[in-house]
């Protein structure tokens, strides 16, 4: 059924020019590498916080807040660079297990990270306990998924 | 004399299995690039807060003593990784001009990090609080930004063999740099 929208998008332009261009996606794809070593460390400095290890002499609150924008530029980055990727192989990801799996992770990562953690983070004492543990470990484990999963879509 | 070492290297068995494997070779891969979000990741974190951009009011020294385990933990894993790829294909990448400008920028990040440590950080307890560290942090952190940045672009673009010796003809700085024995044949 969605398979003529990914038709539709490896053929516009960009993804063409992608596609028939020597550098273009390396390019991309490296850019991408460079907002994933952002996003992972930004996501690390809070998650290892809420697992009780890391820079636990700081306030959680104080420190998701300084890494919030970090976080939000890496996944801009994340994402400007993997929309161009994707257009210049849509139909080869139309048929990647990997691809579906990164996809389906992604927006509950996203929501979980901005809704779910952003709210736990700001409130939590000095001892996030218990629920900051699962939270830390959830964020860390739906990441990890959709990191894991990208890199699988060049190998399947 | 390192070429008649690194054909015989990519000639032992492991070597070869590792190569032709299904599933290790990308796993290996994988977990090259997935710790990067590891060890990068939390090396930029660090330099954003030599540089006085980020977590201006978290002390450095929570950064040097509490984060920097597990950037160290990053950087072993990277290693035994990175080795593991090389041993896969040794004489391919000694010859990779990316591999080349990779390892030398490696050097050059090494460098920073001793030259950070062994210097302005042996007073940190002077400036911990600082928002804006001084002049010598501030440099450190730049360089690291911009060396690591190097390292995982060349990193990447290791995969691609435009600038393999078998790929000719090729420019003279090329050739020169990648070390192809290029008109001795």
């Amino acid at each position: 059924m969605l398979e003529p929208f990914f038709r539709w998008c490896e053929s516009t332009l960009i993804g063409r020019a992608i596609a028939d261009s020597v550098w273009a996606f390396p390019i991309l794809e490296a850019v991408h590498l460079l907002g994933l070593c952002m996003l992972g460390g930004a996501l690390l400095v809070v998650d290892l916080r809420l697992l009780g290890v890391g820079l636990t002499s700081q306030p959680v609150a104080r420190l998701a807040r300084y890494a919030r924008p970090w976080l939000v530029a890496s996944v801009i980055v994340m994402v400007l660079t993997g929309i161009p990727l994707f257009l210049s192989e849509a139909i080869k990801a139309y048929y990647n297990t990997s691809f579906w799996v990164k996809m389906c992770t992604l927006p509950v990562a996203l929501a979980f990270t901005f809704a779910v953690r952003e709210r736990v983070a700001r409130r939590a004492a000095d001892d996030p306990g218990m629920t900051g543990r699962i939270v830390g470990a959830v964020s860390l484990a739906l990441w990890f998924t959709v990191a894991a999963a990208g890199r699988w879509i060049g190998f399947s | 004399m390192i070429e008649r070492f690194l054909v015989w290297l990519g000639e032992t068995p492991w070597s070869v299995a590792l190569l032709e494997s299904l599933y290790v070779w990308p796993l290996v891969e994988s977990t090259h690039v997935l710790a990067l979000g590891l060890f990068v990741g939390t090396t930029v974190m660090m330099d954003l807060r030599l540089l006085g951009v980020g977590f201006r009011k978290v002390p450095v020294t929570a950064f040097t003593g509490r984060l920097l385990p597990w950037t160290h933990i990053g950087f072993m894993v990277m290693t035994v990784t990175g080795l593991l790829l090389f041993y896969s294909q040794p004489l391919r990448y000694y010859h990779n001009l990316f591999f080349r400008i990779k390892v030398l920028v490696l050097l050059l990040a090494g460098a920073n990090v001793a030259i950070f440590h062994n210097g302005v950080h042996r007073h940190a307890a002077e400036w911990d609080r600082d928002a804006s560290p001084p002049r010598a942090a501030r440099i450190a952190g730049a360089v690291s930004l911009a060396v690591w940045t190097v390292v995982v672009v060349t990193g990447r673009l290791i995969a691609y063999n435009w600038f393999d010796c078998d790929i000719q003809p090729q420019p003279g700085w090329v050739n020169w740099v990648a070390g192809c024995p290029v008109g001795t044949e």
